[in-house]
């Protein structure tokens, strides 16, 4: 169950291309799991910026000496976020979480490849150091436009059988996708599980190869949401059921992880002709 | 409140406690004047972490048609200046899985719903308003006949008073005479007093005043609209004076017709308003996206302000705007003769 909580900035710093912040946010950390976002307020109190902004949660630390804390990464895209990286220490901030459907962690110590698009990699190393403690294998690959846009490159080297880094201008590792040597690496690690996070495009290319490869995927999408809680309706993508029927589904309440299998990702941002309840003619 | 009574702002102040916030829609009895807003709270049960919907006045649930509805693609929002633009286009499970999951959902809690019906021809709203009449647990219906999100947008039923009135007429025929229907009217209209004066003749038992303002945002990097569907439903604060505005007009010429007033409310204050220009009770919808628990805040700030100007009962405040107004304007014209008359 969610809580709204009026949380304490107590860290805040830049990383890279990103800003990697810490909440004091009482009752949100205990029930987090890996895959979990939170939904924050910005602009202050009676702030014309309306919209929550949701960011996945990187760490969530249940004892604090003051209470426990939640850690989000994020970008400065807007006003919105913008408004949040110049926050300071002792700010307060309106946040409800947890959010969303987490990951599902296998039930046998399985080898699992952990994918990312840049910050898209901040909910991976809580979700490593699960699947680690049940005796699966980890290995990972991050990827970003360029290498100050890579993120948790250092974390990732500490803890995982495997690290591969590919950037699109080749600033850092290998020049290229992260799709590229997915599918080795997945065969290399005899992976059953590949869980993936970053932007859409990434997530379908994933979610593609892991298929090819016989294994499942877990993806966590990038939606924009109003709300975060379910009640907008905006951040709605096509995914097929476990009937074959595609709906319009939410990605804050059914997401924001889905099986790689069920999103139908080349039509994310239409309405499929044969989802339920699809207009019939031109459109409504 | 009649002309005659005494101001309510000259009265000591009462505790807040005392206050007493029950209203009337029509014949429906609300212990508080706080909804939720159709579209805003989906049918209720995601906003149950946050707020205890036996408490607010009602669930105004997401309007619902016929048939299961995929709505538009997405992108479906854009956030604008104290406000947002919205294309959902109406997606929804049909009424047939809406009255076996949530409208269940709601009745076994015995939460006060409204339900909020969509249609795109007026015999698919009679048939809305059939399937629902031997639903228990429907404390009224809202005929929304203005979502800008229709294929047909600038069109809607709302827009022409023939159209409303033929819609709100068959909904109010097949419909229990102890279950009140509002229609809920569009701001895009040249004479909104016009229509609510068409759907109360049609039977409507009150209106929704306002639906949102069709709006569009242009993309400065892509070029072209922002949304999926282009056009969207402008809400939130920014909207909020066109609203009072439209609950003002309505009730100054309709003052027996019950308003259920929306349109940007965030505060106790905002709603204040909305009581103010004739409306019985609002509903809080955009505020829930930017805070879940508004409806609960907000009572509690309108039930402080009552107070603190000596009024007991949220309904002496429904049209109180409309006295002061009244009464300033006499106060006005007397200064003026008695300075007329008086000697040089």
């Amino acid at each position: 169950m969610p809580s709204q909580v009026l949380a304490e900035v107590v860290g805040l710093r830049r990383t890279g291309a990103y800003h990697h912040m810490t909440l004091l946010a009482p009752g949100i950390p205990e029930a987090t799991r890996p895959g979990h976002f939170v939904a924050i307020a910005v602009g202050g109190e009676g702030s014309g910026m309306l919209l929550r902004r949701a960011f996945s949660i990187h760490r969530a630390t249940a004892a604090g000496p003051a209470g426990g804390t939640v850690e989000i990464v994020f970008a400065v895209h807007g006003t919105g976020t913008r408004w949040l990286a110049d926050r300071r220490r002792g700010d307060k901030l309106d946040v409800i979480g947890p959010l969303g459907r987490p990951f599902t962690l296998p039930r046998q110590p399985v080898a699992c490849v952990l994918v990312a698009g840049g910050y898209g990699a901040a909910p991976l190393f809580t979700l490593s150091e699960q699947l680690r403690a049940r005796g699966c294998r980890v290995d990972m690959v991050l990827g970003a436009a360029s290498e100050d846009r890579l993120y948790g490159v250092l974390e990732a080297k500490r803890s995982s059988a495997s690290v591969t880094v590919t950037t699109d201008d080749g600033s850092a590792g290998i020049r290229g996708r992260v799709t590229d040597p997915l599918a080795e690496i997945i065969r290399a690690a005899g992976a059953d599980v590949v869980y993936a996070c970053g932007p859409m495009p990434m997530l379908a290319a994933v979610a593609r190869v892991a298929a090819e490869q016989g294994a499942h995927s877990q993806c966590a999408v990038e939606e924009a949401m109003a709300c975060g809680i379910g009640v907008c309706m905006t951040c709605v993508l096509p995914v097929r059921g476990r009937d074959g029927v595609t709906r319009m589904v939410r990605s804050c309440t059914e997401g924001p992880v889905f099986r790689g299998t069920d999103v139908r990702w080349e039509d994310v941002g239409t309405v499929p002709p044969d989802t339920l309840g699809a207009p019939v003619a031109g459109g409504h | 409140m009649g002309p005659g009574a005494r101001p309510a702002a000259a009265r000591p102040g009462v505790d807040p406690r005392a206050v007493d916030m029950s209203t009337r829609l029509g014949t429906l009895a609300l212990p508080d004047p706080v909804l939720t807003a159709s579209g805003c709270a989906a049918a209720g049960r995601e906003l149950a972490p946050f707020v205890d919907l036996h408490r607010i006045g009602a669930v105004v649930t997401k309007s619902i048609m016929l048939q299961p509805r995929s709505g538009r693609p997405t992108p479906r929002m854009a956030e604008t200046p104290s406000g947002m633009l919205n294309s959902i286009g109406l997606q929804g499970p049909g009424v047939e899985a809406f009255i076996a999951k949530d409208l269940r959902w709601l009745r076994e809690r015995g939460i006060r719903t409204v339900v909020s019906i969509a249609g795109g021809t007026v015999g698919e709203y009679q048939k809305l308003a059939q399937r629902l009449r031997h639903e228990p647990g429907i404390s009224a219906i809202e005929v929304n006949i203005s979502c800008p999100n229709v294929e047909s947008r600038g069109q809607v039923f709302a827009c022409d008073p023939f159209s409303s009135a033929s819609v709100v007429g068959v909904v109010r025929r097949h419909t229990p005479p102890d279950v009140p229907v509002l229609a809920k009217l569009s701001p895009d209209v040249t004479d909104i007093v016009a229509i609510a004066k068409s759907v109360r003749e049609a039977g409507a038992d009150g209106v929704s005043m306002i639906n949102t303002l069709l709006g569009m945002v242009i993309d400065p990097d892509t070029m072209r609209p922002m949304l999926g569907g282009m056009t969207g439903g402008l809400s939130g604060p920014a909207i909020r004076p066109v609203a009072v505005r439209a609950v003002w007009q309505v009730h100054a010429v309709l003052p027996d017709l019950p308003i259920l007033g929306m349109g940007g409310i965030r505060t106790g204050r905002d709603a204040f308003e909305f009581l103010l220009a004739g409306a019985s009770a609002v509903s809080v919808g955009t505020a829930v996206f930017n805070d879940p628990h508004a409806l609960a805040r907000i009572s509690t700030e309108l039930r402080v302000l009552l107070a603190q100007r000596g009024i007991a009962r949220s309904s002496d405040a429904v049209g109180l705007g409309h006295v002061m107004q009244a009464r300033h304007v006499q106060a006005q014209a007397a200064r003026r003769s008695a300075q007329e008359e008086a000697p040089r």
